[in-house]
């Protein structure tokens, strides 16, 4: 116990170094997220979890600073991962009290990036740790691994094009972790037996989903009524 | 045979008899609406438990096209027993009645006599089914709106988009015709058999329930006899809700996950209903009339 | 008078008995055919035979000079048959019965000829009820009524009286007459009772346990050469043993209820009278029998009398 309080306090005093650092990253690529008041996208949805056959959905995502987010689908249906989909840069961002802490270097879609651990103070705080790859040069958030107490792990991997300049990505992978998916036959009523042949047996072992949309038409700082939000 | 066929119908229709069944799978949908309509949310809920734990679904999953599945998986297990009860009783009422003897001594051959009743019996199921499609999908479409349809399989779930569906629904019901037909075909030969109706009721109902328990019934040894009863392939209907997917795991709309698996199933039953109506017409020409 | 229906050595087995064993008898044009035999005799199985719901184990039916199992439907066309009980669609109404099976043998008569018949068994003004309501005697009617709508040459009644009513008998009976005399229809009609068969008939032909037993005109058998004697004594044990010693033995019948039977010659009838008062036998009535009644019961309930007689 003793040891690991050590650990605990050399690791708080070694990061604290660069933390100071960090926060100033952090605020820098808010800074480039806070031009954009409000916007409207439309997106292309597709969700890829090894139990579920979905087709492509289109949606239409909403924001509005200081934190509204609303993803809208055209009807119908879709499947998105718990709490994954409304939580996106801006939000994360929303709370300026955090603490960051610088944790390495990686290569993200090609480029460098720094990766920052940010730690939420509040600690009834649904998120207990986000771990960003910040593309230092663009200021832009590539890659956001969040640990949340409700909702398990999941991913954000995001893709910048034409929208570079605010910040706002072209393409956002969520990976998650699904747990098992089995109904038994007597509630489905399905008789034939026939098990999955084992390929697609093996495909559903594997329990990361993802959903991936494709964002177009940003519609930037045109003004997003607050009734969407209801 | 024109003139049979009519004689035949306008029989089935003016017995009370057969609107029992009309009745009955308009009080069953009514208690499936209601139901659904007051608590269909908490039905979803369980249903989707599994799913709810790692993902959100958004939309309006209970919209009629996902309550008609619902009817359709609940009631077309149960349909069968309400054929059972016109179809089994076509010659064994008669004989009942005593209207036989008077039926076949009026100048027509037997085998026109029998056929014009199974097809009596035949529009009879099928337009049972146009009953239960308008109450079970066309109502339902109209109660609980139209939206996409998703899918809760043993092993995964189908999400089908709404426009993607309908034509599914139509070749459902046409599929569900063939089991139907199956079982009033079935029905039909146990009633050459009896001077009573209840017993080819009985009889047809009782090999229906068996046969649907070694389908359902998960043991290894009768896993082997599964694929030679037709109550395994009477629910064929339900692979017309399966999709293809491509190497992207994306579905491709307008596809079936297995259409040789449908049509294997609808051979097998239109096998069946040869075999059943050849047999009652072989039996039939033979038969003592003794009532 | 053609022959209008010709059977030969027709047999029907089932499972455990012979119903019919080598039957051969055939019905002339414009006859009043009598079929008579005891409950269970094989009347019905061969009725059921003529019109086709029973196949034959052997033998061959000629109706109208074709084979009937080769010319089946355009037999049945020609053939009106109430066969037992006259049972149509209880849930339908008299007219709509009448119209459906009017239809099912291949007529299509305006619904005003269709009341025309309802009328002529008297049945006009229940026509749209349904047949529930009725009572056995109008579903009779109705019966015939649906058996004579496509107006068939030979006509074929199956027990028509059972169940009706001394009226309802009485009516049956004035129909058969007025199809015969009147429309010259054949009618073939089977009974149990031979004083139904007796009023009517022209021919007659009797059955026991499946066999002919006997196929002749009525007349001849109103008035066989035989007449059957019927005596009632004050002690017919005393009266039988003396009879049994004497010359009359040979002509000693089965006994029937409490009479003593005696087959002779009319003529030898005041003979009897005499011999029976010297034997001492104190007599209290001598009766010879004409009827075709006697002589139905005679050869039709005779091993089961020797039977009685014996134990």
């Amino acid at each position: 116990m003793r040891k690991i309080v050590f650990v605990y306090i050399f690791l708080l005093v070694s990061f604290s170094s660069y933390s100071q650092d960090m926060t100033a990253l952090i605020m820098r690529v808010k800074a480039k997220l806070d031009q954009v008041n409000d916007y409207e996208a439309d997106g292309r949805m597709k969700t890829d979890v090894s139990f579920i056959k979905a087709p492509i959905g289109k949606v239409k995502v909403y924001f509005k600073k200081p934190n509204k987010f609303r993803l809208k689908k055209d009807g119908g249906i879709s499947l998105l991962p718990k709490g994954g989909v409304s939580v996106n840069m801006n939000s994360i961002f929303a709370t300026s009290d955090f603490v960051a802490l610088a944790a390495g270097e990686a290569i993200i879609g090609g480029s460098k990036t720094r990766i920052v651990k940010l730690l939420p103070a509040n600690e009834n705080s649904d998120i207990v740790l986000t771990t960003m790859y910040i593309d230092e040069t663009n200021l832009l958030v590539k890659k956001a691994v969040t640990t949340t107490r409700e909702n398990g792990t999941y991913e954000i991997e995001m893709s910048y094009g034409q929208y570079t300049q605010y910040g706002l990505p072209d393409k956002v992978v969520f990976t998650f972790n699904t747990k098992d998916y089995k109904l038994p036959k007597g509630i489905t009523l399905e008789f034939n037996d026939e098990e999955k042949p084992l390929s697609e047996a093996d495909k559903m072992k594997n329990k990361k989903g993802r959903v991936e949309i494709t964002y177009t038409n940003y519609q930037i700082n045109k003004g997003v009524p607050d009734a969407v939000f209801k | 045979m024109w003139t049979l066929i009519q004689v035949e119908l306008y029989k089935i229709f003016r017995r009370p008899r057969t609107y029992i069944a009309f009745i009955a799978v308009a009080g069953l949908i009514g208690v499936i609406q209601f139901g659904l309509k007051l608590d269909g949310d908490a039905y979803v809920g369980f249903m989707m438990r599994d799913i709810t734990s790692s993902l959100t679904v958004e939309g309006k999953i209970l919209n009629g096209y996902q309550v008609c599945y619902i009817v359709l998986q609940i009631l077309l297990i149960h349909v069968p027993l309400l054929i059972a009860l016109v179809a089994a009783d076509m010659i064994s009422g008669e004989a009942n009645m005593g209207t036989l003897r008077i039926m076949l001594t009026k100048p027509m051959s037997r085998t026109h006599f029998l056929l014009a009743k199974f097809l009596a019996a035949v529009v009879y199921t099928l337009l049972l089914l146009v009953w239960l499609a308008i109450l079970a999908l066309f109502l339902n479409m109209l109660l609980f709106g139209v939206d996409d349809l998703f899918l809760l399989k043993s092993q995964y779930v189908v999400l089908l988009k709404k426009d993607d569906i309908f034509w599914r629904y139509a070749w459902a019901f046409g599929f569900a015709a063939l089991s139907m037909t199956t079982v009033a075909s079935l029905g039909f030969l146990f009633s050459q058999f009896a001077e009573n109706s209840i017993g080819p009721i009985v009889a047809t109902m009782s090999v229906i329930i068996f046969f649907t328990i070694l389908s359902t019934l998960n043991i290894p040894i009768f896993n082997k006899v599964k694929p030679f009863l037709f109550t395994t392939h009477m629910i064929g209907w339900k692979e017309f809700f399966d999709i293809k997917v491509n190497d992207a795991n994306e579905s491709i709309k307008g596809s079936i996950q297995n259409p040789q698996k449908i049509i294997t199933s609808a051979i097998v039953l239109f096998l069946h209903i040869i075999g059943f109506v050849t047999a009652s017409v072989l039996v039939f020409r033979k038969k003592d009339v003794l009532s | 008078m053609g022959t209008i229906v010709k059977v030969s050595g027709l047999t029907k087995s089932f499972k455990h008995n012979t119903a019919v064993n080598d039957l051969s008898f055939s019905v002339n044009e414009g006859d009043v055919y009598g079929f008579l035999g005891q409950n269970g005799a094989g009347k019905s199985t061969t009725i059921r035979m003529l019109v086709t719901l029973i196949a034959p184990t052997a033998g061959e039916i000629e109706i109208f000079g074709m084979p009937l199992n080769k010319n089946r439907i355009e037999i049945l066309r020609q053939i009106g048959a109430v066969i037992e009980k006259p049972d149509v669609y209880k849930y339908l109404s008299a007219f709509e019965n009448l119209s459906l099976f009017a239809r099912l043998s291949g007529v299509s008569l305006p619904d005003a000829k269709l009341m025309d018949q309802l009328d002529k068994v008297g049945l006009a003004h229940r026509a749209k009820d349904t047949v529930k309501t009725f009572s056995q005697g109008m579903k009779q009617r109705l019966g015939i009524a649906i058996a004579l709508v496509h107006d068939p040459r030979l006509i074929i009644l199956d027990e028509p009286t059972n169940g009706l009513d001394p009226q309802g008998i009485a009516d049956i009976r004035n129909l058969i007459l007025h199809l015969s005399r009147d429309l010259q229809k054949t009618v073939i009609v089977s009974s149990h009772l031979l004083n139904e068969i007796e009023q009517v008939a022209s021919r007659v032909l009797i059955i026991d346990k499946g066999k002919k037993i006997v196929e002749g005109n009525a007349l001849d058998l109103f008035d066989p050469a035989q007449t059957i004697v019927e005596l009632q004594t004050f002690d017919n044990q005393y009266a039988l043993e003396q009879l049994e010693i004497s010359s009359w033995a040979q002509h000693l019948q089965p006994q029937r209820d409490s009479a003593i039977l005696i087959k002779i010659d009319r003529l030898q009838i005041p003979q009897l009278h005499r011999d029976l008062v010297d034997m001492d036998i104190q007599l209290l009535s001598i009766q010879p029998r004409h009827s075709l009644e006697d002589y139905f019961l005679q050869v039709t309930s005779a091993n089961q009398h020797v039977d009685t007689y014996s134990s």
